[in-house]
């Protein structure tokens, strides 16, 4: 099966340039970001010129057009996470993994995001730490779960 | 709170869609759901394959003439996407850009066919209206906003979550009673409605009603719902900031006055909180705001200065604090704090210098320790870390 753009992905959809957002989002979700091969073959598949697969690509914040990191962070800025306290979410991350919001750290590791609104405004601030929600985090908390992922993927890598 | 009921109760909205397909002769439905929202996409799509098993859905519904099928699409990311047209857009598969509503989306709308939008709470009140009467519904509210609606309360007030009450009901009500007051006695200040296009209301006007009519005159709106609490601790020139610059970030830039005129405003707003604010520019900040609300294409551009304009009349003061003294009063603003560590208090524990994410703080054990302020990001976050209030803003 090719990893490019995934016959499941196809299937039903096929010359349907209304299903261009839906498969880029499967695309997102399997591979991590949109490759540009994917996008390539997409076009061609759905029959929808290259330059508008780009562009929704693009215009969308769902779709990434470069490779994030093994785990993915995100923090919610929606208005009530900002009055509880997201900002301090950003500095505390940027500041531990050395990365802005949008950025990879440089051994892959992290990718740090921001989002607009998470939809659980009642349990702010919210970071999301590879699909898990982490409600009413504080500073210290996030510290010591990003110092645990980093913990336990140095062990992971010195067994092998 | 449309969330919820997509999580909560997802064949109530189908149901309500379904009345509705009746009604116009409809024969496909499209639920658009937030993508941030998972398990609101994945609760909308079981709905739909249930009901089609029941054969609630499809061809020939229950016997009747009546054909109605739904899908349910995800959005993108994109805020703009909220509005009519550009949601339709995004459903046809293209970049959510608004246009122009001299044909209205009801006689050309998706796939340039007649098309009726409403909000998920909408949909879901259908069903129940029908079942109970128009007279039911009616029965509470105002003369103009008839009904219950959810409201999603959160922010700095002890209880939040979602609350459905009568329209009509005071804003105090809500905050104080429902809500609990303040969260940590620290005195509230303002309430934010309506999400990013909506506007902020000082306490003052806390014995408004909630209802539609009475919060666009007061320069807010009830929009999607969300009533984020402020206190004492928020800066309300820092709030309209991050409404300007979500704004600038989500604006789809299609039309001039949006594009640019957040933008502008955005620039001004940075200044004021940058502490390189003149006085003259509070009434170019209100020209261009006003500018932007009467001329920009679609709904995102025409409320984007709300924000604004309403704390610039409701908390003018603040920002004149900003510009003439150049002095956050709520002690928010970056550029405009220090943060020292008071030399009587510290006990030199160290839990700051290993709390401080830019590794700002030094110092030795049991000494007192020092913030260099060059280094220092003025995030707070050391703050909150120390235990004997030791730090302080200078």
């Amino acid at each position: 099966m090719s990893l490019v753009l995934p016959e499941t992905l196809l299937q039903g959809r096929r010359s349907q340039p209304q299903q261009l957002i839906e498969v880029l989002h499967d695309i997102q979700e399997l591979r991590g970001y949109i490759p540009q091969e994917s996008m390539i073959a997409l076009s061609k598949e759905l029959g929808v010129p290259l330059i508008d697969v780009y562009r929704v690509a693009s215009f969308y914040k769902a779709f990434s057009l470069v490779p994030r990191g093994e785990h993915l962070v995100t923090v919610c800025m929606g208005t009530a996470c900002h009055v509880r306290g997201a900002a301090p979410m950003v500095h505390q991350l940027a500041g531990q993994l050395e990365v802005e919001p949008g950025g990879t750290t440089t051994d892959g590791l992290f990718t740090l995001e921001c989002v607009n609104c998470l939809g659980a405004c009642a349990l702010g601030p919210i970071v999301v730490l590879d699909g898990v929600y982490h409600d009413h985090m504080t500073p210290r908390r996030l510290r010591r779960l990003i110092e645990s992922v980093r913990r336990a993927e140095n062990e992971g890598r010195s067994n092998v | 709170m449309d969330r919820s009921i997509l999580e909560g109760n997802p064949h109530l909205v189908l149901e309500g869609m379904l009345i509705g397909a009746w009604a116009i002769g409809s024969e496909q439905g499209y639920i658009y759901v937030r993508n941030e929202y998972p398990l609101a996409v994945e609760h909308a799509r079981a709905a739909v394959e249930h009901a089609r098993e029941f054969g609630l859905l499809g061809d020939r519904i229950l016997g009747s003439d009546l054909c109605f099928d739904v899908e349910v699409a995800r959005g993108g990311g994109a805020f703009v996407c909220g509005e009519s047209t550009a949601l339709m857009a995004s459903l046809e598969g293209k970049v959510g850009e608004p246009r122009p509503k001299d044909v209205h989306t009801v006689e050309e709308g998706l796939w340039n066919k007649p098309t009726t939008l409403n909000n998920v709470e909408t949909w879901a009140n259908v069903p129940l209206i029908i079942r109970n009467g128009a007279k039911w519904f009616v029965g509470k509210g105002t003369k103009g906003s008839k009904g219950t609606k959810i409201f999603a309360l959160t922010g700095r007030v002890k209880n939040t979550g979602l609350v459905e009450v009568a329209m009509g009901t005071p804003l105090r009500t809500i905050i104080f009673d429902i809500g609990g007051g303040p969260s940590d006695g620290v005195p509230i200040k303002a309430v934010q409605t309506g999400g990013p296009s909506g506007g902020c209301l000082p306490v003052e006007k806390f014995d408004l009603p909630l209802d539609f009519d009475t919060l666009a005159e007061a320069g807010s709106m009830v929009g999607s719902g969300g009533m984020v609490v402020m206190d004492e601790r928020t800066c309300m020139v820092d709030v309209a900031k991050y409404f300007l610059a979500f704004l600038q970030d989500e604006s789809c830039g299609k039309c001039v006055p949006c594009r640019i005129g957040i933008d502008r405003m955005l620039e001004i707003i940075t200044d004021i909180t940058e502490g390189r604010g003149r006085p003259e520019q509070l009434d170019l900040l209100q020209e261009l705001a006003e500018t932007v609300r009467e001329t920009s294409l679609c709904a995102l551009g025409k409320t984007a200065p709300n924000p604004v304009l309403s704390t610039l009349h409701y908390f003018r003061q603040g920002y004149e604090a900003h510009i003439a003294q150049a002095r956050c009063p709520a002690g928010v603003c970056r550029a405009l704090i220090e943060y020292v560590i008071d030399e009587e208090q510290c006990k030199g524990c160290g839990s700051c210098l290993r709390a401080c994410p830019r590794n700002a703080i030094s110092g030795e054990k049991k000494q007192p320790h020092v913030i260099d302020p060059n280094t220092c990001e003025r995030c707070g976050i050391c703050v909150s870390e120390c235990q004997f209030g030791a730090i302080v803003l200078k």
